[in-house]
């Protein structure tokens, strides 16, 4: 499987990683290029020595995205630091280069649930967390 | 009718002020905490602080009654978000929003948001023929309004070569409204860097041009 992920943060260049490791095609895009940084760290030699792939640019370049393979990609996740730029590239991805599973990630959680409504993939952390204090205390769902 | 801006930079502010004038209902959104008290002095209710990108922000500002919704925010991502919101959640009949970055309207497209006006694009058309290499060039001159756009390409050692936006030393009345740069243009923030080479379009009280110009020309 092509996996395209955008933005190499914490998330995103774990997942990165894990899908490396799990014998995946992994193509990283980031418009920072002291992020690659990340992708090395904790495997044996660089993220391209392990077969990684790596490209500076911005995700609403059509140019960054093709340099990074979506047409080749059978899974795009969405991870970059802004709500706003995960939800328009995955739409880009879902729509126009028609990649067959999207996921991005989304911290506001009305806005992950009512993308998800409309058939796009979401996580939003933020939601996990609210979950997760809720059990941790024993608290009610909220309405 | 009931309209609802997002983002009260000097279009969002000014639209809200025309509309007021014409009797229109409206709402402006401005998410910078700042901004919208120096705002708020003058529109008053008319004006809600908060980030319009996030659902309840909207439905406070009464996004299921309104009309027509328009985003100009200087962030092309949040203006096509709050249409595709306003448009499918929230069914408004009428969006208009602002481009920013030339190259980001195809996205609007993909995402449906039309129409999609973008002041590089518009500025561009009136200057796609004709235009000399380099001095400066009046592309409008806007008599009513008392307004002049002219370009001019920075030379290799101007003093705003190298400069960004918020540092060029422009006289009150000047406004750095576009930077075209490899075949493309943008709209630029205070902290883009100008380069020798670029070519940049200004807005201008009428007869500045003579104290703008040796900012971007050659010394010598």
């Amino acid at each position: 499987m092509f996996v395209l992920i955008v933005g190499a943060g914490r998330v995103g260049s774990a997942v990165a990683k894990a899908a490396l490791t799990a014998g995946h095609e992994v193509s990283v895009l980031d418009e920072d290029p002291l992020s690659h940084e990340r992708l090395d760290v904790g495997g044996e030699g660089t993220w391209e020595d392990r077969g990684g792939l790596f490209t500076v640019g911005t995700a609403l370049e059509i140019d960054a995205l093709l340099e990074a393979g979506i047409e080749r990609a059978d899974t795009f996740v969405a991870a970059t630091d802004g709500d706003n730029t995960n939800i328009v590239i995955a739409q880009i991805a879902q729509r126009r280069f028609e990649v067959e599973r999207v996921i991005s990630r989304v911290m506001d959680p009305a806005r992950a649930a009512w993308y998800s409504e409309q058939g796009l993939e979401t996580i939003s952390p933020t939601q996990h967390a609210i979950d997760m204090f809720r059990q941790a205390l024993d608290l009610p769902e909220l309405k | 009718m009931y309209v609802l801006i997002v983002g009260g930079g000097k279009v969002g502010w000014n639209l809200a002020r025309e509309l007021i004038d014409k009797g229109e209902e409206v709402t402006l959104i401005e998410s910078d905490r700042r901004r919208y008290l120096v705002i708020e002095q003058e529109l008053e209710h008319a004006v809600q602080y908060g980030d319009a990108t996030e659902l309840w922000v909207l439905e406070r500002a009464g996004i299921q009654r309104a009309d027509l919704v328009i985003a100009v925010t200087g962030d092309d991502e949040d203006n096509m978000l709050v249409c595709q919101v306003a448009k499918e959640k929230y069914l408004v009949e009428r969006i208009i929003a602002r481009v920013n970055n030339p190259r980001n309207l195809q996205h609007f497209k993909l995402l449906g948001i039309q129409p999609a006006v973008s002041a590089t694009d518009l500025i561009l058309r009136l200057i796609e023929h004709e235009v000399p290499r380099y001095g400066l060039v009046h592309l409008l001159a806007l008599e009513e309004e008392r307004l002049e756009i002219i370009e001019l390409e920075v030379g290799s050692d101007a003093p705003a070569a190298g400069q960004t936006v918020a540092e060029v030393d422009l006289p009150e009345g000047a406004l750095i409204i576009s930077v075209l740069r490899n075949g493309g243009g943008f709209v630029p923030k205070a902290d883009t860097v100008i380069e020798a080479g670029d070519e940049v379009l200004l807005v201008l009280d009428p007869g500045l041009e003579e104290r703008v110009t040796p900012q971007f020309t050659t010394r010598g």
